[in-house]
């Protein structure tokens, strides 16, 4: 039992780092802004964070420091994609390379230097307390109970609130709310920059809450199964929290498999996780079912008044 | 007088091509300002990193050494995004390519170099397209995203080269995860009287014959009427679904044939992340190119001395992630200055001035 526990208390610890940017991804695209850049800006949150902790020994300035780098992303990208209508799959890729880059860049100098501070365990009292679920749900960071938090605003927001189906109605058809006199173009800016914070506090998440340390590339690839589980998730947030703790199992089951099957190669296990994620996409969003996942109708469509 | 945008239907000529241009320069503009950010002199790095990538004819032979990976994989990702196929699995299919060239020195002897070279093309370009399809038929057949699929297949690639490397080919004489270094009837030569190999050639003929291919044959022109209007290839009576197989086939195929130029051209064995970003940066590449793959080539040529620069400032302490950062940033540039191929500056007092869509003022 207490072996169930702690692998489902590590799965909850790994699916956080898919599910902030998940979440960030998903209040993108259904603005109707497709941002594949995900990887580059995780990469972004994670150097900034870790950057600002081992200079200034503040786990809070490092937060405010990744709101505003994730903050100043997600300008550009909305600049270049909003503004000037540019290919949102092309631009994404241009997101991921330059924030890589300049990720790999900046943390040239904090390589392997020990920050000694992270945000540790914070078991919540009482709630810890619970058999079992307290230690999975309840024995882990702040960054860990932020999250939670923000996924119950998100799903109240975007199904029960008047901004949020706004919001929904923002990928569907801008030209409809552009006629009610709604500014599309503020709100896609205002969206946009708020995803990317989120997908940046994923990156984040990881250096200073997660492992503790920073490393060019560090994300490996975490950020496109969280572009693929925004597909997945078929844009709802609550299946975004789902399909994050099925992938967090599947990278975190490899660990546990190596004690009991050593014979299997290290390597292929690492490779389950990515497997995995296009088994899932293939059956999630193949044509062959007859209600397979719809993407919201303006994604990736600039809106350009004009053609109205 | 006022100022803002007017739409335009066209271009001029010398516009397409100045118009990245500048923005390039805005971008290594940008770039140098974050360099100075971080303490260094970017005039001074800039210098150095074109000095060395082609002040030199040392430098230039590294530098066309660096881009000959960069050519077929910029290719490749050419053919596919040509017809609006995403794909960004270059990275994959090189490696597999280079893994499956290993594979025929690992288990076969060793045979006359104008049988052993030729198989291990033959293989290496076979393993590719195989790697490209996996990724291509749910898309096929099911309208499956490809974007994600063939990038996730790039993982799997990497771990099987990492794999054989720590593993079963690993040269355990070696501290290094190597293979054992190829017999030399594996090795393809250099280019006579220069430490070029002989991929770079290789290189410019598959650009030629793709150029070739797609001004005069009819599966050419079939992929451009994909790419403007599926509705229109439909009509058409043009197979949308061969096509794409067939395209990415072609795509992954030409990755493959760099991973075989990589090995058996200049390291002569397999290591763990042999492709070293190369096809991601063939997306770049690709892009800037306008796919035109006569372009490719010499867009490969200025990537691949970028490659040579960011090595030469490592010494001074600049770290050599300016590269990716650089190629980031062009790309992000230039994508944001096409919207002057839609669009144009004018200065002029008259009303009828169309503004562009601006974020707030909307």
């Amino acid at each position: 039992m207490s072996l169930l526990t702690s692998i489902l208390a590590s799965t909850i610890s790994v699916a956080v780092i898919m599910l902030y940017a998940t979440i960030g991804e998903i209040i993108s695209q259904r603005a109707g802004i497709m941002n594949l850049g995900l990887e580059g800006i995780m990469l972004m949150g994670a150097v900034s964070a870790y950057f600002t902790v081992v200079h200034t020994h503040s786990l809070a300035l490092a937060i405010l420091t990744v709101i505003v780098v994730g903050a100043l992303l997600g300008l550009i990208y909305a600049f270049i994609t909003v503004t000037l209508q540019a290919n949102q799959v092309v631009a994404g890729l241009a997101m991921m390379t330059f924030g890589s880059g300049l990720s790999g860049f900046i943390g040239n100098s904090i390589t392997g230097v020990a920050a000694n501070l992270k945000f540790e365990s914070l078991p919540i009292p009482l709630l810890s307390k619970i058999p079992v679920i307290g230690k999975i749900f309840f024995s882990q960071n702040l960054l860990v109970y932020i999250l939670y938090v923000i996924v119950a605003i998100v799903i109240v927001y975007i199904y029960k609130t008047r901004p949020g189906m706004t919001l929904r109605a923002l990928g569907e058809n801008p030209g409809a709310l552009d006629a009610v006199g709604i500014n599309v173009f503020a709100l896609r800016y205002a969206y946009c920059i708020v995803g990317t914070i989120l997908v940046a506090m994923g990156g984040a998440y990881m250096s200073i809450a997660y492992s503790n340390s920073w490393q060019e590339g560090m994300t490996g690839g975490y950020g496109w199964i969280a572009a693929a589980l925004v597909v997945f998730s078929a844009w709802n947030p609550a299946m975004a929290v789902v399909g994050s703790v099925l992938f967090g199992f599947i990278s975190i089951i490899g660990n546990y498999m190596q004690a009991y099957f050593p014979f299997i190669p290290v390597k292929f296990v690492a490779m389950l996780p990515y497997i995995f994620t296009i088994i899932v996409l293939i059956l999630t969003t193949g044509n062959f079912r007859k209600k397979h996942t719809e993407a919201p109708a303006a994604l990736c469509v600039p809106y350009d008044r004009e053609s109205r | 007088m006022k100022f803002g945008f007017e739409k335009r239907d066209r271009m001029p000529g010398y516009m397409r091509i100045l118009n990245p241009v500048i923005f390039v320069i805005l971008a290594l503009a940008f770039c140098g300002i974050l360099i100075l950010t971080l303490g260094f002199n970017p005039l001074s790095v800039y210098t150095k990193m074109l000095k060395s990538a082609f002040g030199t004819g040392r430098g230039l032979s590294q530098s066309i050494l660096y881009s000959i990976p960069l050519m077929l994989c910029g290719l490749a990702v050419s053919v596919a995004f040509k017809m609006n196929l995403n794909n960004i699995g270059a990275e994959g299919q090189y490696a597999i390519g280079a893994f499956a060239a290993t594979a025929i020195v690992q288990f076969l002897p060793p045979m006359p170099v104008c049988i052993q070279l030729p198989v291990m093309f033959l293989v290496a370009i076979i393993a590719g397209a195989i790697w490209g399809g996996i990724a291509v038929l749910p898309k096929a057949f099911w309208d499956v995203n490809e974007t994600i699929v063939t990038l996730m297949l790039n993982y799997v690639a990497l771990l099987v080269l990492d794999y054989v490397c720590y593993g079963p080919w690993r040269n355990t004489t070696l501290t290094v995860p190597y293979t054992d270094t190829f017999p030399e009837s594996a090795w393809l030569p250099n280019i006579p009287g220069t430490n070029i190999g002989i991929g770079f050639l290789i290189a410019i003929v598959v650009a030629i014959v793709i150029y070739l291919f797609f001004r005069f044959t009819t599966s050419g022109y079939q992929i451009s009427v994909i790419r403007n209007s599926i509705s229109a290839a439909k009509y058409a009576g043009i197979n949308i679904k061969k096509n794409i197989i067939i395209v990415m086939l072609i795509s992954g195929a030409l990755a493959g044939m760099a991973g075989f130029v990589q090995v058996c051209g200049l390291t002569h064995k397999l290591q763990p992340n042999l492709p070293n970003n190369a096809g991601f940066t063939a997306i770049v590449i690709a892009y800037l190119s306008k796919f035109n793959p006569l372009v490719v080539i010499l867009v490969s040529i200025f990537f691949g001395g970028l490659t040579t620069g960011s090595y030469a400032v490592q010494i001074s302490g600049v770290p050599s992630q300016v590269a990716t950062l650089i190629q980031g940033a062009i790309l992000l540039f230039v994508l944001a200055g096409e919207i002057f191929t839609r669009y144009k500056f004018s200065f002029s007092h008259k009303e009828k001035m169309v503004s562009a869509n601006k974020g707030g003022e909307a």
